[in-house]
């Protein structure tokens, strides 16, 4: 094993041989942010057509493009490696464990990513041109009309998959077996909790989805018909397979999202979480209701009233644990002695916006009136309410509540509020507007609109490219941090923050609890 | 419990890689054929048996009249020309009717079509049996050739009463080059 008190490795061969936790976390949280830049930059053009009615900078064609790659690029690229990074560095910390459990298999985890979205993104460069048949990829557009690119898709959708399962097969693996002396399972913190759900979240349903790319593989260049029904096949079938792994992978992005936001309110709230078991209770019912809600997606293909009304009502079932999490939420602020940071400021955005989201998402499970809102903009303002203000807000807290921790120095207070102030007001005005249009009917996915949605939509790409400029001050915010910030040492960056991680040095050393701490 | 490997992380992740692989078959050998075996029996989305229906003698209901109408489509980029005889008719629960759905092909070359059927209101699917359909098999034609392909068909006497008219549809697609490499499904 060596000297165990080494740091690390000098250059580029640190980053690509590193087995280190933090060093993975790092490159995962940087590598997502890339990727949301590049899917933001897709949603700057989507946004851009749409200014004005009729057709303006580019073709519908290249539009379709854009939809399905933003789309993509966001879910795989974006949230869940950020929320992976985030798991790497802060759970072997916060359960007083040295490092993963399955170190190698953590490099490999990463380094399989940028390939897999290389791949990707070299689609838009190809011939026919990139995935133009939305980020849901239903059959037969996937399968039949198709433009040739589809099989570099389907195989970067392949080792992204992989990539997901090791990551999470390794969390697992740790939460189960690293925990430090006396931290029982209801000790764990709360951000712990959720990942550790998520993760067999992810191991139950990544492959599904692998399943269901094999298919459109094999109906494509194998002769199948899985999903052709010409050859006895069922294009329905593909969505109930999709939405199998879609259901689920709903509650894959936001249930980190939670964890985050439990262990940020109680911190600037100077008071513990209300309802700890509750919340853990919670987080299990919305995992375990999530297999059984996969067809609240697809009222309209023409499913027997009887399932219309079962996954209507399952679905509203899981307004209950939601609503006892925000609850939850709300009573650990009630009396407490509340500060407005950057971190606390984007956790009640979240919980505001979040909200927002749960509420329109209960009025899209009610299936007659499902009918009407269908593949309308008011889906498209409903879940970017839950993954934008709900996983990205939550995400952003998270970076500026541990970036301290991370590399012991502060970051820009005021910068980080105008942040903050700049992000809620640019996305209320880009999405807002979008339940209107869509309850007047602007149907999602369209380059062109009727001229009644006019000034809506230009609002909304207003609103759209505010929220994306306020990206670039973040992450300026972050540079300056690191190359410049004010340097603190105190552990507890946070006077009301708790949990393992405040307990060792910042910055936050190289190897942390190679002797595990005690656990009262 | 059960163990595998005697690092409890290896041990961990072993199960968990079971599971995984466990998953990504499940999709193939429990989804997929579960998924038919649903639409079958249940008559979900519109889908009829794909075998000949064996009638039983229960008389014919000529209290009701059932309206049937038929509904031909051509899938994309197939040419020939497909409709039925009669676009509607009216019948009795119980009685066995026939029809006809003509067909040409346009083209010089010989082709292979398959029907898929569908009906609608899917409530209906399974009241609507066909005793002999040319969508049980693929129907060459040569090149300009023409075809009165024959359906036989019994409206069930238990069909719900509040169902008037029932719509069969189908859709016909050219599967020329599936039929030529044997990769073609029964239907």
């Amino acid at each position: 094993m060596g000297d165990h008190h080494h740091g690390p490795a000098k250059g580029l061969t640190r980053w690509m041989f590193t087995t280190n936790h933090k060093d993975i976390g790092t490159m995962y949280l940087w590598f997502s942010f890339a990727m949301f830049i590049l899917g933001g930059a897709f949603a700057m053009i989507i946004r851009a057509e749409l200014f004005q009615p009729g057709m303006q900078l580019i073709e519908p064609a290249f539009f379709n493009q854009m939809t399905t790659m933003h789309g993509l690029v966001m879910v795989f690229g974006a949230i869940m490696p950020a929320f992976v990074g985030l798991a790497n560095w802060m759970i072997p910390m916060m359960i007083g464990a040295p490092d993963m459990a399955l170190p190698r298999m953590n490099n490999w985890s990463f380094w399989i990513l940028p390939p897999a979205f290389l791949l990707l993104a070299s689609t838009l460069f190809m011939e026919g041109g990139a995935p133009a048949f939305g980020w849901t990829f239903y059959a037969p557009l996937s399968t039949t009309y198709a433009p040739p690119s589809v099989t570099y898709f389907i195989f970067s959708i392949h080792v992204l998959g992989l990539s997901s399962i090791m990551g999470s097969i390794n969390i697992i693996a740790t939460v189960m077996n690293m925990r430090a002396p006396g931290m029982t399972y209801m000790k764990m913190p709360l951000f712990v909790w959720t990942w550790l759900i998520t993760a067999f979240l992810l191991v139950a349903v990544m492959p599904v989805l692998a399943g269901a790319v094999t298919m459109m593989l094999m109906d494509i260049h194998f002769g199948t018909s899985f999903f052709s029904a010409a050859g006895g096949g069922d294009p329905v079938l593909f969505q109930h397979i999709f939405w199998f792994f879609g259901h689920p992978e709903v509650y894959i992005i936001i249930l980190p999202a939670f964890g985050v936001v439990s262990q940020i309110i109680p911190a600037f709230s100077r008071k513990p979480l209300f309802g700890y078991a509750s919340m853990v209770y919670a987080t299990a019912a919305i995992a375990f209701l999530s297999f059984v809600v996969w067809a609240h997606h697809m009222y309209t293909v023409g499913m027997p009233i009887a399932g219309e009304l079962f996954f209507m009502y399952a679905t509203m079932l899981i307004a209950v644990p939601t609503g006892v999490k925000v609850f939850n939420w709300i009573t650990t602020m009630w009396r407490g002695a509340l500060s407005f940071e950057t971190p606390m400021l984007f956790c009640i955005g979240f919980l505001v916006l979040f909200t927002i989201g749960g509420f329109t998402g209960l009025m899209l499970s009610i299936a007659p009136a499902d009918f009407q809102y269908h593949d309308s903009y008011f889906v498209v303002a409903h879940f970017h309410y839950v993954m934008v203000a709900g996983a990205v807000f939550s995400m952003t807290a998270a970076v500026y509540f541990w970036l301290p921790k991370w590399c012991g120095k502060m970051y820009n207070e005021t910068m980080g509020k105008t942040h903050f102030w700049i992000s809620f007001i640019g996305f209320n005005l880009a999405f807002f507007p979008q339940h209107f249009v869509g309850l007047a009917g602007m149907p999602r996915r369209i380059p062109d609109y009727a001229l009644q949605f006019a000034d809506f939509n230009m609002m909304s790409s207003i609103g759209a490219f505010i929220y994306g400029a306020s990206q670039i001050m973040f992450l300026y915010n972050v540079i300056a941090t690191i190359v410049a910030g004010k340097p603190t040492s105190d552990e507890k960056v946070w006077d009301g923050a708790e949990g393992l991680e405040w307990t060792v040095a910042t910055p936050a050393p190289y190897h942390t609890f190679e002797v595990p701490p005690a656990v009262k | 419990m059960f163990r595998v490997s005697s690092n409890p992380s290896v041990d961990t992740s072993i199960k968990l890689v079971g599971v995984a692989i466990g998953m990504f078959a499940f999709v193939f050998v429990v989804m997929v054929p579960l998924y038919d075996v649903l639409c079958d029996a249940l008559g979900i989305n519109g889908k009829t048996s794909g075998e000949a229906y064996t009638s039983v003698q229960a008389g014919v209901d000529e209290s009701r009249e059932i309206t049937i109408q038929f509904v031909a489509t051509n899938n994309d980029g197939m040419p020939w020309e497909f409709r039925p005889d009669t676009n509607i008719m009216k019948v009795h629960p119980g009685g066995v009717n026939d029809t006809v759905f003509f067909a040409h092909n346009p083209l010089p070359d010989a082709m292979v079509a398959q029907a898929i059927p569908s009906v609608a209101p899917s409530r209906a699917a399974q009241y609507f049996h066909k005793t002999e359909c040319f969508c049980f098999n693929q129907q060459p034609l040569e090149g300009k050739g023409s075809a009165d392909m024959p359906l036989q068909f019994i409206v069930d006497r238990d069909l719900p009463s509040d169902i008037k008219t029932i719509t069969l549809s189908y859709t016909i697609f050219d599967v020329t080059d599936m039929a030529a490499s044997g990769a073609l499904a029964a239907r």
